[in-house]
């Protein structure tokens, strides 16, 4: 028997599973009606306590985080659903709204009830033209059917949807640059506090959800608390979506209860790839420091990776085997994080100019011992020093990779270059370049 | 030139969408790349206009995000990923056999102006690493030789149909139409999902 649980997932298979009829076929927008039927203050308990927490990456519970919206306020109330997914490795909300966007509105229209906001938005990344239309056509359809717009289910309830899309910044998976961001300027995060839950999108109270986490809320409300909780681990409860990727026989989302380990997931997905070994691989996204063959049983779970030094993230496995430098990968990253950095704090701006060129003499076997420890002090001087977490993430995969594979680095030294061949990491490897 | 009358029409319903019409300017610059094929001086005064902002801050703007374009893209615009994990499992070796195929660099449009070409970060489908995307439709598991036959077939008017998208490829002007907000129809065609994120389902059902 498999560990897996698809609820998300579960009608992926179907070949109309993204449109309204396929999704009320299953039991689509059944919460909206239950909720509605309940006080809002009474959806937001639920939420609470169920236990469930933010599957973006930070594992902040979603109902304490709708519970800290001031009611009675007289202002305009906001739910803006984080789909700007773009942390390296992570491939869970894209493939979701692809087959079911419809219960990520179902979310939307209760979390919005609960917190009492009458407009909506989704900030969906801007590279994914095919998700966009899926969404867009499903706001169309429920307005249509009367699960947008005004007096919605004849309860009284008004609720506005507007899908907006990116353009190309990473930094706009950052709340409260995405709040800058869809305000209409360079999306750059903000000081806080104020947090968006007094002073978000136009200075109003806003939640920020990520696209998984609002999408969990209609199984919620239609199954219980005691369901969920009956999934996963003491203080991870539910089931999430766990993606793995690169070196295994085969790749996949993969929806289990928290608390799985990479052990079990590498069963599910066939095993390292025939004739190899596991090296390296990050939990949840590049920004999560990685870990090596000894973190086989880890839980994967909010407080299991965190225990072993890293964070659950995103839970994208990104699985690489012996054929991998760890050099390269770790340049790869800091060359993103560099490009991605907004230029708001000079930490995170200028280091990460630095980290590349430093990357780039010890990849190229001309960095020494001394160019390490000048690294890592780069390192240093970059986290915790900026606004928000870019700058974290960004000396991850480097700190990480010093401390399990050290010798790596100066074996390039040694070898006068990589001593790796990149095609034999590649999927096509004898058809070459 | 003047933009038409039906396109300012729909400028302003791009503003409408929101409770303040600056909220609107992402919309705009993605109908502008729609209309120009990139960030056009006309586009960015159009919009300095309706929005009652200046030049200099929807410049700013455009600026910040990769995807508004300086310069005209391709007809079908290329992006590798060359984020870690699709650059280790293929996409430099798909990279670098593109430029060479193309004689282009990271960029550049070829001189028929059909294939223009970007290095990209991850585009949230590592499960079907190597990853290209054209007009930012998804063209899972990739080698060189398919990437080569995807251009080709693009510069020759016949591309192949992305994995996850539509059943024809639109162009780079269509699909900014589509990030703009409006509504080509097209949603309904292509699978509900690829066979990797089915797996798990498939799996958890008693099958391998």
């Amino acid at each position: 028997m498999s560990k897996l649980t698809p609820v998300l997932s579960a009608n992926w298979d179907e070949k109309d599973s993204f449109t309204i009829e396929g999704y009320k076929r299953n039991g689509g927008y059944k919460a909206v009606t239950k909720a509605l039927a309940m006080e809002p203050d009474a959806v937001i308990q639920v939420i609470k306590d169920s236990g469930l927490r933010g599957r973006g990456g930070a594992g902040f519970p979603t109902g304490s985080k709708w519970g800290f919206i001031p009611q009675g306020d007289n202002k305009e109330h906001y739910l803006v659903v984080n789909a700007d997914e773009s942390e390296p490795g992570t491939c869970k909300d894209m493939p979701l709204l692809l087959a079911n966007p419809h219960v990520l509105i179902e979310g939307i229209i209760i979390g919005s009830y609960a917190i009492r906001a009458n407009h909506a938005f989704i900030y969906l990344r801007g590279e994914v033209v095919h998700v966009y239309r899926r969404v867009q056509q499903a706001i169309e359809d429920a307005y249509k059917a009367g699960l947008l717009g005004k007096n919605i289910g004849g309860k009284g309830f008004d609720l506005e949807l507007t899908l907006h899309a990116g353009a190309g910044a990473y930094i706009c998976g950052e709340e409260t640059a995405l709040l800058d961001s869809l305000e209409g300027f360079r999306g750059q995060p903000r000081l806080r506090p104020p947090f968006p839950a007094i002073a978000g999108l136009y200075a109003k109270p806003t939640v920020v959800n990520n696209v998984e986490s609002i999408a969990s809320v209609p199984s919620i409300i239609n199954n219980g608390i005691e369901w969920f909780q009956a999934m996963g681990t003491e203080k991870s409860k539910g089931f999430t979506l766990y993606s793995l990727s690169g070196h295994v026989n085969n790749p996949g989302q993969f929806e289990a209860p928290l608390g799985i380990t990479l052990r079990e997931l590498l069963e599910l997905a066939g095993g390292i790839r025939s004739g190899h070994k596991l090296k390296f691989w990050t939990p949840g996204g590049s920004s999560t420091p990685m870990f090596t063959d000894q973190h086989l049983d880890i839980a994967l779970d909010y407080e299991g990776v965190s225990a072993a030094g890293s964070m659950l993230g995103t839970k994208a496995l990104q699985i690489f085997d012996e054929t991998t430098c760890v050099v390269r990968a770790a340049l790869r990253w800091s060359e993103f994080y560099k490009h991605e950095s907004c230029g708001k704090c000079t930490p995170c701006r200028e280091g990460t100019w630095w980290l590349v060129q430093a990357l780039h003499d010890l990849e190229d076997g001309k960095g020494t011992e001394a160019d390490l420890t000048k690294l890592l002090d780069l390192c240093d001087n970059i986290a915790g020093r900026s606004f928000c977490a870019l700058a974290d993430g960004a000396v991850a995969p480097i700190m990480s990779s010093l401390k399990y594979f050290r010798d790596e680095y100066l074996e390039h030294q040694r070898n006068g270059g990589c001593p790796f061949d990149p095609i034999a990491s590649t999927v096509f490897k004898t058809v070459g370049a | 030139m003047e933009f038409t009358s039906d396109q300012i029409k729909i400028m302003d319903s791009i503003i409408a969408r929101y409770p303040r019409s600056r909220s609107a300017i992402m919309p705009l610059l993605h109908y502008v790349q729609a209309i120009d094929g990139y960030i056009t001086p006309r586009g960015i005064e159009k919009i300095s206009e309706k929005l009652d902002i200046s030049t200099a801050e929807v410049t700013a703007v455009s600026t910040f995000y990769t995807q508004y374009r300086s310069e005209p893209a391709g007809e079908y615009h290329v992006g590798v990923c060359i984020n870690t994990l699709c650059a280790v499992m293929g996409g430099d070796a798909i990279y670098d056999s593109l430029t060479d195929h193309l004689g282009i660099k990271n960029h550049e449009t070829t001189k028929d102006g059909k294939v223009s070409i970007e290095r990209i970060e991850c585009n949230a489908a590592c499960d079907y690493a190597p990853v290209v995307m054209v007009n930012w439709e998804f063209y899972d598991n990739q080698t060189p030789q398919s990437v080569k036959d995807l251009v080709d077939g693009a510069r020759a008017g016949n591309p192949p149909a992305p994995t996850r998208g539509p059943k024809t490829l639109r162009t780079w002007k269509q699909n900014s139409e589509v990030l703009a907000g409006l509504n080509d129809g097209l949603a309904n065609e292509g699978i509900s999902a690829g066979e990797a994120s089915l797996l798990g389902l498939k799996i958890s059902k008693g099958g391998k």
